[in-house]
């Protein structure tokens, strides 16, 4: 059987190239794709964990469900943001939004 | 190997892979697309990890949803982000590093947990989507967190039309 | 009241007058002469019931027991030094001419500096009034005297001498006596330079206050080696039998000159005596002294200050004489006899050839006070307190009448203008006795007084005891200096004679010489009251002196006088009367007539323009004479240009400048460089600079740490991420590894 430390490790290596998504493209929507696919990595080790440690329980169900739910909202108003900020700024490229510089 | 190790071998390349292609396309349409595809990849780990509701809920929701959202978004700024010039920022190999070394950490750090290696129980129990259900609206359950996420969902709808409103 | 109250309150009423004149009445005229004579009167009336009641006690009862009255004053360890007042028969006799003439003097001195006359029309203060321009209905225009400006200042000076004076004559011990000699001092130098604005009298002043400064320095030397053999200064202690002998028996200090204690502090107090009463080598002060205003000559030169001298001698003549058997002179008795003597001659040979009126009398003075320190010097200490205060009247006498022949010279140069002539040279003077006739007898009174004209003049009375004494210390005791001093003072009371005959003569004889005595005309009452008074004093003084077996006849015990101060010193030493003897009789009637009657000879026909007949008489040492023996060339070439070299160059240039001045320099020099040291070596680097580096490092590293805050949202989380790996593994490593 599937040892639950492939799960994490897929889980892991999911989450480093979100990072390195969010981290390394220009694209303000790029970076917001780079946490779509670090919120994924966190609902497969949630419900790797579900199903390996408390299967019995729906607890880890439920929290991937907020997960989802979190995930949603974030990205509606994430787009939102990015969407204004074409709106006045022009650019989608997040290393021009730098008003807040010193 | 068994034949499940097999999918889900095949099923993780595909995830990493659509993943990788998601962060490295140069056309943003594109990433969006190879985006559709890790999360249909992903939907396929919740099925072998039989979670059957949550693999839909994936579809439904994120590849319904978001995942349009985001070529909506896309167009919408498209006219500014032509597909020229390289699509990374001055700092990728940085990141880059980092990453891996994130991942070698992780990776490592979960290696010496105890419960590393733990296989799977036999069989899950029948969770029916009526546990579900009761569970999410159950007041001795998590009807607190689920109406928590509703006011963060309203909240969100609300927010984003705000902020997003064309003066 | 008792008389020691009186005698505490004697002196006050002048000070008091001084004080109220100085801070409050300097402008009013009339109210600070008012103060002034009203406090001169009042000492002068609680001097004349002091007088009075000293005569009723009895004047041997008086110098067995003395009026007194002492107080603890200084504190000295275990002991207190007492000052009091005190008063014996000498004290007596001096308080009473000291009260008569200061009176006469303050009067006198209203009319002296014109009271009620205008103001002048550029007089200054400083400066001898010059005249006012009055213009009468018709638009003539005379010039009258007009009144001295600092007229208030001159009755706070001369109410400040008043009462030096009168602490001296009072006080009962040598310490008071000195303050009050010193503060006669300080207002001669004030009076002397009275019209400060004259060059002539300020160098006087300061001449005056030198010379007997010297005297008074040897002075106090001499009281404080009284005081710490005798262990007092009160006249009680020092002229008890007991201390007298120790200071005869203890030898000077050091063996000086092989003197007795009582040998040396008598030549010192006699130094100060040789200062304050002009006597040779410290004369020189008195003839510049007349710079002054008359009144001032006559209280300092006449009644008051350098009778003060005598006065302390002849009070002192116990220690002067102690160790001295009858008829032995001490060796400061001796020193007196000499200089005296030697002083009386000298200064009446100057007189002759003098033609300033004030400077006759002033050598004069000089002259007259050598008589009474010679009569001292062979112990006739009695004559010499007579001749003292005869003396005091007719001087003083003589004095104000030659003020008053000044201003009425001074008349005549205001009525024609013409400034060169001195109103005060009698040769430009003569027939005065017509136009000035109260001035006229007055001063003939005090001229023949002094000359010592036979029976009806004080001044012979006293004189003639003198030549007695000397004679009697001659023929009886068999000792050359009685010779000595009767030779000398015989030919100076010639030499007497004839210039004040000669100055009579000048004066008020035979018809006015320029046309400015021609307009001279008799002074107001306020001077002429004055002299009649001291004239009255001038003949009748004399006859309480009268010895009683004059001319051999036995005129009981008319002699007062003797009776009073031979109380002085201690009773069991008697003074015999002298035994009469024709003499020294003959002596001054010879010397007095004789002198006079060449006087006249010589003088009756004067003329203006003539040559003096004692410059053809002379004729080359005239011009000596006329310049005083050259002596205050002499000290200027020695003493003052000595002083002046140690002055400038010694005290000033190498002590002050080079020394002092130097030490302060390089004082300030040193800490101006350690200063500067220590601000460039220390404050500057450690200190500020450590403050600013304060400020400045955090500026810096703030600066060179913000460019992380690129606002780049990407740059910031992998920032964060980069710390997470970090404290990851650092958390991990601590609990995990390091915790097992």
């Amino acid at each position: 059987m599937i040892p639950l430390s492939w799960y994490l490790i897929l889980a892991a290596a999911l989450f480093s190239v979100g990072l390195y998504g969010v981290l390394a493209r220009k694209n303000a929507i790029a970076i917001l794709m780079g946490v779509e696919l670090m919120l994924n990595a966190v609902n497969i080790n949630l419900v790797a964990f579900w199903r390996y440690q408390a299967p019995e329980q729906v607890v880890g169900q439920v929290f991937a469900i907020m997960v989802f739910a979190v995930s949603a909202a974030e990205v509606a108003v994430g787009l939102a943001l990015v969407i204004s900020l074409y709106r006045r700024r022009r650019t989608v490229v997040a290393e021009n939004i730098d008003l807040l510089k010193w | 190997m068994t034949p499940v190790q097999v999918i889900f071998l095949l099923t993780s390349l595909l995830v990493l892979g659509t993943a990788l292609m998601v962060v490295t396309a140069p056309n943003l349409v594109r990433s969006a697309l190879w985006l559709i595809a890790t999360l249909f990849s992903v939907a396929v780990v919740f099925v072998l990890l039989e979670a059957s509701f949550l693999a839909v809920v994936q579809v439904v929701v994120y590849i319904g949803a978001i995942a349009i959202m985001f070529i909506f978004a896309v167009m919408l700024t498209r006219k500014v982000m032509q597909d020229t010039g390289p699509q990374t920022n001055s700092n990728w190999w940085l990141a880059a590093v980092f990453s891996l070394l994130l991942f070698a950490g992780l990776a490592w750090m979960l290696s010496t947990w105890g419960g590393f290696g733990a296989q799977a129980a036999a069989s899950v129990p029948e969770t029916t989507i009526v546990d579900l259900g009761q569970a999410l609206v159950s007041p001795d359950a998590y009807i607190l967190p689920f109406e928590v996420a509703s006011v963060l969902l309203l909240a969100a709808l609300i927010g984003a039309i705000v902020v997003a409103w064309d003066r | 009241m008792t008389t020691e109250s009186l005698l505490w309150l004697l002196p006050l009423p002048p000070l008091v007058s001084f004080f109220v004149i100085v801070l409050l009445t300097n402008r009013n005229k009339a109210l600070s002469h008012a103060i002034a004579v009203g406090a001169a009167a009042l000492s002068w009336l609680l001097g004349m019931v002091v007088f009075v009641r000293a005569l009723q006690t009895g004047m041997e009862h008086l110098g067995e027991e003395p009026f007194r009255s002492a107080v603890a004053w200084l504190p000295t360890g275990n002991t207190a030094f007492e000052i009091g007042v005190s008063l014996d028969p000498l004290g007596t006799v001096a308080l009473f001419f000291v009260a008569w003439t200061v009176l006469m003097i303050f009067i006198y001195s209203t009319g002296y500096h014109n009271y009620g006359q205008p103001e002048g029309d550029h007089d200054l203060k400083g400066l001898p009034p010059h005249g006012a321009t009055l213009t009468d209905e018709s638009g003539h225009k005379h010039t009258v005297p007009s009144v001295e400006p600092n007229y208030s200042r001159f009755f706070a000076f001369i109410s400040l001498f008043a009462f030096g004076m009168y602490l001296l004559v009072v006080s009962d011990n040598l310490l008071t006596l000195f303050v009050g000699w010193e503060i006669m001092g300080l207002c001669s130098y004030l009076l002397i330079g009275f019209w400060f604005a004259k060059p002539s009298a300020r160098a006087a002043a300061v001449k005056a206050f030198m010379t007997t400064r010297i005297g008074d320095v040897f002075m106090l030397l001499g009281l404080v080696y009284l005081y710490s053999l005798a262990g007092s200064l009160s006249y009680e202690v020092i002229f008890s039998p007991e201390t007298l002998e120790m200071l005869a028996d203890t030898a000077a200090v050091g063996g000086f000159l092989g003197l007795t204690a009582a040998g040396l502090i008598g030549i010192l107090l006699l130094v100060g005596t040789v200062g304050k009463s002009a006597q040779f080598p410290l004369h020189v002060w008195l003839p510049d002294a007349m710079e002054g205003p008359t009144p001032v000559s006559a209280m300092i030169h006449a009644a008051t200050m350098v009778s003060a001298g005598v006065y302390m001698v002849i009070r002192i003549f116990p220690i002067l004489s102690a160790g001295g058997g009858h008829g032995e002179l001490t060796p400061p008795m001796m020193t007196m006899a000499f200089i005296g003597a030697f002083t009386a001659l000298f200064a009446a040979t100057i007189a002759v050839a003098q033609n300033d009126i004030k400077r006759v009398l002033a050598y004069s003075t000089i002259s007259q006070l050598g008589f009474m320190i010679a009569a001292l010097g062979i112990g006739a200490y009695v004559a010499a307190a007579f001749h003292l205060m005869t003396h005091a009247f007719f001087k003083a006498l003589l004095f104000l009448g030659s003020g008053s022949v000044i201003h009425g010279m001074e008349h005549g140069v205001l009525h024609t203008g013409n400034h060169d002539v001195d109103p005060q040279d009698m040769m430009n003077m003569g027939g005065l006795s017509k136009k000035m006739p109260i001035t006229f007898w007055t001063f003939t009174i005090g001229g023949m007084a002094l000359a010592g004209f036979p029976f009806v003049t004080a001044g012979f009375w006293s004189k003639d005891e003198i030549f007695a004494e000397a004679w009697s210390v001659f023929a009886n005791e068999g000792n050359p200096w009685g010779l000595f001093v009767l030779v000398m003072l015989g030919l100076a009371a010639l030499l007497t004679a004839f210039y004040t005959m000669r100055q009579i003569m000048l004066t008020f004889a035979g018809e006015p010489r320029t046309k400015e005595a021609e307009h001279a005309h008799e002074t107001p009452w306020t001077m002429t009251l004055p002299l009649v008074v001291l004239s009255f004093f001038a003949v009748t003084a004399g006859w309480i002196g009268i010895p009683n077996d004059f001319l051999g006849l036995n005129l009981g015990k008319i002699n007062k006088f003797h009776g009073v101060v031979e109380t002085l010193l201690p009773s069991e030493i008697e003074i015999p009367a002298l035994e009469f003897s024709f003499v020294p009789l003959v002596v001054s009637l010879v010397v007095a007539l004789g002198g006079l009657l060449i006087g006249w000879l010589l003088y009756k026909d004067f003329k203006a323009g003539q040559t003096d007949p004692m410059k053809r008489l002379l004729g080359g040492f005239f011009p000596v004479l006329q310049n005083k023996y050259y002596v205050d060339e002499l000290y200027q070439a020695t003493f003052v240009r000595f002083s002046e070299w140690v002055s400038e160059t010694v005290a000033f240039r190498w002590l002050d400048r080079a020394i002092i001045d130097g030490f302060l320099h390089t004082v300030a020099r040193v800490a101006y460089n350690l200063g500067s040291v220590f601000r460039d070596r220390f404050e500057l680097p450690v200190i500020h600079n450590a403050g600013d580096l304060a400020g400045e490092s955090v500026k810096k590293f703030g600066f060179n740490f913000r460019v992380l805050q690129t606002g780049r949202v990407q740059q910031y989380m992998l920032l964060v991420l980069v710390n997470v790996i970090a404290f990851g593994a650092l958390f991990y490593y601590l609990l995990e590894i390091a915790g097992k």
